[in-house]
């Protein structure tokens, strides 16, 4: 079975590779994943004083669509708010990138790091961080 | 009329005229190698107008037939050092694999029930194996060294006075390391055990002799040397000592009542001119592969974080198995979209695990999800290795930058330190 079209575009011109300042307060950053599993995922967000995402980023070690899993995500969190951001969903991203079943488990680490970058951003900002509700084994 | 000789030709002069490289480029020889033109033009009239059951004793069909498998038997047998009557024509060297242990176990039953191997075996021993434990085998799983080697000293303290078979593959597929046979088949014959080896990897690539090497069972297949699929060998060995196995298909007793079934003779056909052009071709394929091969690996293991696996002393002349650090296998084999190769990732197996291989050598998961294996073959050229040279370059290169791993390793994050998100 080939590559899906998609998920080659986001190989070959990925969307908002790169890094923002950890340390700043608007940035939350999330690291989802294990070396060990053959996948790591950091997503980092910039939020502003509206709560809007200015910017987004992510680096990714992992397989095709992990990297087009994360690359999405980039693209769909600019622009949302960050209630907005966690209603984004695995499957929606298993859709976008017509996924097999054997790559759904790359959609649901990127909403991870979705998650993860949103709580980290909360706590240092003096809010409490939302629950990781789904678990994925 | 264009006759069989004509595409021959055509196809011959195609290469010689063709300085255009096909993409993608094919570094996959060890899963499966095309077919040689010459075996091609050996094979085509068994499936034409020379299409007898080599079984019909009764009339010319048959006996053409039966003559073409007779000479294949010489061919395989001069290439391995083997008289006619030692070959068992299977379907593929899994199915040589299952007739060897099997075949052993049953017709050995008597005298123990004791199977040595090793964890770094190809599928088709280690579930072959496994299986027979349902039946009351007891089996050893050696472990490897790092560079994927057996210790001679554990094999020989793993001996037992039960033990009926030892059987170790002669040339790993995964990193291409060859095993020392000889003192190998010397510990199972002190022991009063056979020896077996699964040399589907080695044979017609490095000299493989049976009586030299000391084997007494030996399974191969022909689609990795430039032959047909669906086609192998299970050399069984007749003298010092008399091998038997207990035959585990039935139905007319072909194959000397081990191994019954219409033989596939087109297959037999071209893997007997398989043989035989190894037998001509080897030495020469064997230096100039080796010189491609160390080309590439050199050029590739200058990149920061680079590791070859396996012992580079002792292994086949066409393999070379590279883990980039930092960057995944198959996010990496996407990225070299014009190159056919394999990866020990997870990511490409079915099961989710990574190579087992790799996991033997002690190879940390993450180097496993990063190894790429190249297989060389007959029909790579030197500017094919050029080429994979500086697109695997570009796609390492290319992917370390989209790799958070990477970019910690390069602040001189130490990334073991690191609790992370997941188990």
């Amino acid at each position: 079975m080939a590559y899906s079209e998609k998920v080659m575009e986001h190989y070959t011109n990925p969307r908002n590779v790169g890094t923002l300042n950890k340390d700043s307060k608007s940035v939350g950053t999330g690291l989802v994943g294990a070396p060990e599993c053959g996948d790591v995922m950091r997503l980092q967000i910039e939020v502003d004083e509206n709560n809007v995402i200015t910017d987004a980023k992510f680096k990714t070690f992992g397989c095709g669509s992990a990297i087009a899993s994360s690359s999405l995500a980039t693209e769909w969190l600019k622009g949302k708010t960050v209630d907005e951001a966690l209603t984004i969903d695995n499957m929606d991203i298993v859709e976008e990138l017509a996924l097999p079943p054997v790559k759904i488990h790359c959609s649901v680490l990127a909403e991870d790091a979705i998650k993860s970058a949103i709580n980290d951003y909360r706590v240092k900002n003096g809010l409490a961080p939302f629950e990781l509700a789904k678990s994925h084994h | 009329m264009i006759t069989v000789g004509d595409l021959f030709t055509y196809l011959c002069v195609l290469r010689i005229i063709n300085h255009n490289m096909e993409l993608p480029i094919y570094l996959d020889n060890n899963a499966t190698t095309p077919l040689d033109p010459r075996v091609l033009e050996a094979m085509l009239p068994y499936f034409t107008n020379k299409f007898g059951n080599a079984a019909s004793r009764n009339h010319a069909f048959g006996w053409v037939a039966e003559e073409a498998v007779d000479y294949a038997r010489e061919q395989v047998g001069k290439l391995i050092g083997c008289t006619e009557k030692e070959i068992i024509f299977t379907s593929g060297a899994t199915e040589a694999d299952n007739l060897g242990i099997k075949g052993v176990f049953e017709m050995y039953k008597e005298k123990g029930n004791h199977i040595i191997t090793a964890t770094t075996e190809h599928k088709a021993v280690l579930d072959t194996c496994k299986h027979l434990e349902k039946s009351g085998a007891k089996v050893t799983y050696l472990k490897v060294q790092s560079d994927g080697l057996i210790n001679l000293q554990e094999l020989e303290a793993a001996m037992t006075p039960e033990t009926i078979l030892v059987t170790i593959m002669y040339g790993n597929n995964e990193i291409g390391v060859v095993q020392p046979i000889k003192e190998i088949a010397a510990i199972a014959h002190k022991h009063g055990a056979l020896f077996m080896t699964d040399a589907t990897q080695a044979v017609g690539k490095i000299p493989v002799n049976v009586n030299e090497d000391g084997i007494d069972l030996m399974a191969f297949s022909a689609h990795k040397m430039y032959g047909p699929k669906g086609v192998g060998v299970l050399y069984v060995r007749r003298k010092n000592p008399r091998v038997k196995v207990t035959a585990q298909i039935d139905g007319g007793g072909h194959e000397r009542g081990m191994r019954s079934g219409t033989l596939n003779v087109p297959g037999i056909v071209g893997l007997g001119k398989a043989c035989e052009l190894c037998y001509l071709e080897m030495d020469q394929e064997a230096a100039r592969l080796s010189a491609l091969r160390d080309k590439l690996e050199s050029s590739l293991s200058q990149m920061e974080e680079s590791y070859v696996n396996g012992n580079t002393a002792h292994r086949l002349p066409h393999v070379a198995n590279i883990s980039f650090k930092y960057v995944e296998g198959e996010g990496l084999m996407m990225a070299m979209k014009d190159l056919a190769v394999s990866s020990g990732s997870a990511c490409t197996s079915a099961s989710l695990e990574p190579s087992y291989v790799l996991k033997s050598l002690g190879l940390s998961d993450d180097l496993a999800h990063s190894s790429i294996r190249f297989g060389l073959g007959r029909f790579t050229t030197e500017e094919e290795i050029d080429y994979a040279i500086e697109n695997t370059k570009k796609a390492v290169n290319h992917l370390r930058d989209l790799s958070p791993l990477w970019e910690m390793f390069k602040e001189g994050i130490d990334l073991s330190k690191i609790e992370w998100a997941e188990h």
